[in-house]
């Protein structure tokens, strides 16, 4: 846990470096880029609150990942599984004429079950064929996209512009003025709650229950699991099933919370931005909400830094994209830390030789 | 019918051939033992060193014919040295390699976008890049030849022919040649591969690099013909070539089938709606259909699969 905690640290540490590096190669003051980035995170409620709505989504997409990480299972499918959730709970939201306490919680379990679909195919195909779960899921991204690409557009295809879905009317988003006045305005809402119970239920599960240790067993080896009588291919299944699920929630945070509708031919960057989420948050559920925290703030700020600066506003995926890179060789890190501790515990050692010789 | 046909084939050809080539990469990687999901980055990084070279060359030397033809060298150069990050993760650092491949896309993504975006300001850069022709020379009428001519010869680019060249190569390069039988053994028994004198490192790291090498000609040929404009994405086509590549089963010309099913139905589906006989199909049947496909293809193949052993697998000297 401590070791992760460094590794992740490290690996920000280089993607900031890198990103400062990449200022300088363009000819920008990387401290004055560094110092608009966070004060447009940051500066004010408004903007924090805008941080936070920016990580909400993040937050699910990256739960997802890492839930299905747990399980030995590379759910690259989350971009697919958000757009289809937040599709079904559109559809649902537009359709359905009820009271808004009864319209949310439809609105949040057609989501999460449209995720939930999306995802157990490629689960399926896992373990009772063995289809390796990357491919069969970017498929399935594919197949999603222009599923609701058509969809909305013979459902829910909004009168006055041809690449989007009506807005849904505030009742059956997850607006909640109180918590915009609360930020001064911010586009803030009641996804990050959700997004806050679902990581602590996460925690839980995995932690806690039987269920979770099997999941878990399974991710660390398989055969071992068959053999204490775990069910292997059931437990791929429910795990892609409830990763799914979480992105499919995380459709309903972006699409009727962030956003209050779709715009077609866009296959969410946050499914993808999921992955490294995960891997920052070391797979664990408050990693994730530490590290989903982080990337919302550098999307969030380089909106301000861009104005202010001229950096172009792609330097916040270049610094993500480079965080994930040496999370992935964190290898690297792990060695210069064994190394250095090595090296302290052999100098002590000869100090110690040398004090005796004498 | 035919007439629909014979216009639509020479647009699959040209779409199929920068997928061809980025799969060819991709069997190259993996025969040798290493996954590289990395191919959409590669070939995104490989488009956008061919734009920029061209670019930077078409305002100097305007209407030049061999100006493409650099663009294309730098790119592929482009890709090898991208490849690297790859081939050092997964090689020397025993990186996970799908993660690895993920953070090269996510870097491709993401830098020449900011690169182009501090050149151009919009970001997009266009090119102006080959030009089709068809091979209707007097001495050699190869497009006046019934059926293939005006399927085959007409419309065509250089590029195409220098694709299915390298393709040819490569088919006899990994299965008649000492280099290709090495290769192919790191990818199935690395330890049997090292105990008869091969040094699997250097073969992974050729591997992957050959893949840079591909999947940025690839990335670069999508710019100078059909696109003739980078804007920051080679649109999934990286993800297709690699679907491609296990739809073909690990095989030159498998990957060729594969490809060039998937230039077809793609194009068929990017036409539909202007071609009656087609329109009358709902077009998310047609876009849908080549994913579909290949999820059934991944099923029935998943029986008799003939995945490189050892791909994914880092090579651990010490593990026998």
């Amino acid at each position: 846990m401590k070791n992760n905690l460094i590794i992740s640290l490290c690996a920000v540490a280089f993607g900031l470096l890198a990103g400062a590096v990449l200022m300088l190669a363009t000819g920008h003051n990387p401290a004055s880029g560094y110092s608009y980035l966070f004060e447009g995170g940051l500066k004010n409620p408004e903007r924090i609150g805008n941080t936070l709505a920016t990580a909400t989504p993040l937050i699910f997409s990256g739960l997802a990942v890492a839930f299905a990480f747990r399980t030995g299972l590379f759910n690259i499918g989350v971009a697919g599984q958000l757009l289809v959730g937040g599709f079904v709970a559109s559809v649902v939201g537009l359709n359905l004429d009820l009271p808004q306490v009864l319209l949310l919680p439809a609105m949040l379990i057609a989501g999460a079950l449209g995720g939930a679909l999306w995802a157990v195919v490629p689960g399926l195909l896992k373990a009772r064929f063995n289809v390796h779960e990357v491919v069969s899921s970017i498929m399935m991204n594919w197949i999603g996209f222009w599923a609701v690409y058509y969809g909305v557009q013979s459902f829910i295809k909004n009168p006055s512009s041809e690449t989007e879905s009506m807005p849904l009317p505030d009742a059956a988003t997850l607006k909640a003025s109180w918590l915009s006045d609360l930020f001064d305005g911010s586009f803030i809402n009641l996804g990050l709650m959700l997004a806050i119970v679902v990581v602590l239920a996460v925690a839980f599960v995995i932690n806690r229950t039987t269920f979770g240790y099997e999941l878990k067993a399974v991710g660390h080896n398989r055969d071992a699991a068959e053999y204490a009588g775990i069910t292997v291919n059931r437990s791929i299944v429910y795990s892609m099933a409830i990763s799914g699920a979480i992105a499919g929630l995380g459709g309903v945070a972006l699409y009727a919370g962030n956003a209050s509708n779709i715009q077609i031919g866009i296959l969410p960057s946050q499914g993808f931005d999921g992955i490294a989420v995960s891997l920052l948050g070391a797979n664990h559920p408050l990693g994730v909400l530490l590290s989903a925290i982080f990337f919302g703030l550098l999307y969030s700020g380089r909106g301000f830094m861009n104005a202010m600066t001229d950096i172009p506003p792609e330097i916040a995926d270049s610094i993500i994209a480079i965080i994930i890179y040496f999370a992935a060789t964190s290898i690297l890190v792990e060695r210069l830390i064994r190394w250095a501790i090595r090296r302290r515990a052999n100098a002590k050692l000869n100090a110690a030789q040398e004090g005796k010789g004498k | 019918m035919w007439t629909t046909i014979e216009q639509i084939f020479p647009y699959a050809i040209i779409y199929t051939i920068p997928l061809l080539i980025t799969a060819l990469g991709g069997l190259f990687s993996e025969r040798s033992g290493v996954v590289n999901i990395g191919l959409e980055g590669l070939m995104v990084v490989g488009a956008f060193a061919g734009a920029f070279t061209s670019f930077k060359l078409q305002e100097s030397y305007a209407n030049e014919g061999w100006v493409p033809w650099v663009g294309l060298l730098v790119a592929v150069l482009a890709g090898v040295l991208f490849s690297l990050l790859h081939a050092f993760a997964s090689i020397n650092l025993s990186a996970d390699q799908v993660i690895s491949g993920t953070a090269i896309n996510m870097i491709a993504g993401a830098i020449t976008i900011f690169m182009a975006r501090n050149m151009t300001g919009s970001g997009n850069i266009r090119v102006s890049g080959f030009s089709p022709f068809d091979m209707d020379w007097k001495w050699l009428p190869l497009s006046d030849i019934p059926i293939i001519g005006p399927l085959i010869f007409t419309k065509t680019y250089w590029t195409t022919w220098l694709i299915l060249l390298i393709l040819a190569l490569s088919s006899f390069l990994l299965y008649k040649t000492a280099f290709g039988l090495r290769l192919r053994a790191c990818g199935e028994h690395p330890h049997a591969a090292e105990a008869a004198g091969v040094n699997v490192k250097r073969m992974r790291y050729i591997g992957v690099m050959i893949s840079g090498a591909f999947s940025g000609l690839g990335g670069a040929i999508i710019i100078m013909t059909y696109a003739g404009e980078f804007t920051g994405s080679v649109a999934g086509l990286g993800f297709l070539a690699l679907a491609a590549l296990i739809f073909g089963q690990w095989r030159p010309l498998g990957v060729l089938a594969a490809t060039l099913f998937f230039g077809i139905a793609t194009t068929v589906a990017n036409v539909s709606q202007v071609i009656p006989s087609l329109a009358v199909i709902p077009p998310i049947v047609l876009k849908v259909f080549p994913y579909a496909v290949t999820l059934l293809a991944l099923i029935v193949f998943s029986k008799s699969s003939r995945a490189p052993k050892a791909a994914g697998e880092p090579y651990d000297v010490g593990k026998r």
